[in-house]
């Protein structure tokens, strides 16, 4: 079958087989490999991109249930260089060790924090309970989270300060 | 790599049209909403459909609403919009209690009340919930909808009142007054399928006991409607005493298996404490107590 899917506000198209994976049809047709492909079981949360900016398991969704909607996956936060703030966030908190998880937990907390710009420890461990990181503890990935959430408050602040000038 | 074994798959783009084609292929067919319970058991070929019909489009099947004296929920109704609805927290909290304890928040951006049901597996919380509510499933086919109660709706492992050619559309659940529920779960890790957990339901008139409702997951081979343990409610006082005792037939009226999460003796006495745990809860809110 011929399926159509935009995935970083790309249009990318390829005939598949019915069966293939969102995991497989993002590492293969564009290239991405960001999304890494983990348990395979939706357990580990590696594969998490965003379907309509909600984060989804692309392992357990077929490729061809995605026709008409926008993916987004990790390759998208950076933009003209500048990493997105959770980027700059589990950098600056030291939030990964293998990195295996990171892609997933990026996409995750990304959401979370557009849904949520300011939540609390327990609403991130709950958001990411759903990934799994076998270095880090989650502590250092909490604190990038709590990192990225006031990154995102001060420059907004910043940024009306400046439109009242 | 684990991939599913090969299948036609067909975009649905109308509850009509899904049921034409559920008709045409018979046993064949599968719907496929979130798959998050299906796709895993296609990889392992449990399942082995040659057609997948996919229901994601018919957004008509995804709402939480209230129609006379029942509450009422589309069958593609999300688990994160079960979690979130306000009206179903506020009339039926045990939905809260459950979906903060199914899977993870990803999953249930995914997963639907009707894939729950349909699947039938007696470790799932939503049947539990639903059985204890006294909900019915209505199920649509070629020549129209008919009712299922949900002490009816599980035949099996896996197996439901839904045949070839039927579509599971809507859950509704009858609204009577001085409701308390609460539903209770131990699990290994968070998002782990249960250990043991127990739905329960009341309807307190008069300082007694008009009706109850309690339902077991994860302690037999489907979801455990507790019927014995009902009746032994009905017409008394709300008391500790008393949902002790239902607890003890809990333990009794279950049939867990050993495995990982634990042997029988074990589940049975979890079984059971969750019971009274989730009836204590169910009464104090019953009576607007709760702590």
């Amino acid at each position: 079958m011929d399926v159509s899917i935009a995935v970083n506000g790309e249009q990318v198209s390829r005939e598949i087989e019915p069966r293939q994976l969102l995991v497989h049809f993002i590492r293969e047709t564009p290239g991405l490999t960001g999304t890494h492909w983990g348990c395979d079981t939706s357990n580990c949360g590696a594969c998490v991109v965003l379907m309509d900016g909600v984060p989804v398991k692309s392992c357990t969704i077929l490729a061809a249930m995605c026709e008409g909607h926008e993916i987004r996956t990790v390759e998208s936060l950076e933009v003209d260089g500048r990493l997105d703030p959770v980027q700059l966030g589990f950098h600056e908190q030291h939030a990964l060790q293998c990195g295996f998880c990171t892609p997933g937990m990026l996409m995750t907390t990304r959401a979370l924090l557009d849904e949520n710009p300011d939540p609390t420890e327990h609403e991130i461990r709950v958001a990411i309970s759903g990934a799994i990181c076998r270095c880090t503890g989650y502590k250092n990935i909490v604190s990038a989270v709590r990192w990225a959430a006031e990154y995102e408050a001060a420059a907004k602040h910043e940024h009306a300060a400046k439109q009242e000038v | 790599m684990q991939t599913p074994a090969p299948f036609e798959y067909e975009r649905a783009t109308s509850v009509e049209g899904a049921i034409a084609s559920l008709q045409r292929l018979g046993s064949n067919a599968r719907v496929i909403a979130g798959g998050h319970s299906l796709l895993p058991m296609m990889k392992l070929r449990l399942a082995n459909p040659e057609h997948l019909i996919d229901i994601n489009d018919l957004t008509d099947l995804a709402y939480i609403g209230e129609d006379e004296d029942e509450i009422v929920i589309g069958a593609l109704t999300r688990h994160v919009d079960l979690l979130k609805s306000e009206l179903l927290a506020e009339r039926f909290p045990l939905f809260r209690d459950a979906e903060q304890v199914i899977a993870d928040p990803v999953v249930r951006n995914r997963g639907t009340i009707g894939g729950s049901l349909c699947q039938a597996d007696a470790a799932e919380d939503l049947s539990a919930v639903c059985t204890a509510l006294k909900a019915k499933a209505v199920i649509r086919g070629a020549d129209g909808e008919r009712t299922v109660g949900m002490e009816d709706f599980h035949l099996g492992p896996y197996v439901t009142a839904v045949r070839d050619g039927e579509l599971l559309t809507e859950v509704r659940i009858p609204v009577r007054p001085g409701a308390g529920s609460a539903h209770e779960k131990v699990e290994r890790r968070a998002g782990d399928w249960a250990i043991a957990a127990a739905s329960a339901a009341i309807w307190v008139d008069g300082g007694k006991i008009a009706d109850a409702g309690i339902a077991l997951s994860a302690v037999g081979l489907t979801t455990i409607h507790l019927a014995r343990a009902e009746e032994l409610l009905r017409g008394k006082a709300p008391s500790e005493e008393l949902f002790a005792h239902a607890g003890a037939i809990a333990s009794e009226d279950c049939s867990p298996s050993a495995d990982g999460r634990g042997p029988i003796d074990y589940k049975r006495h979890l079984a059971g404490v969750l019971t009274t745990r989730a009836l204590r809860r169910a009464a104090a809110r019953a009576l607007h107590q709760e702590a």
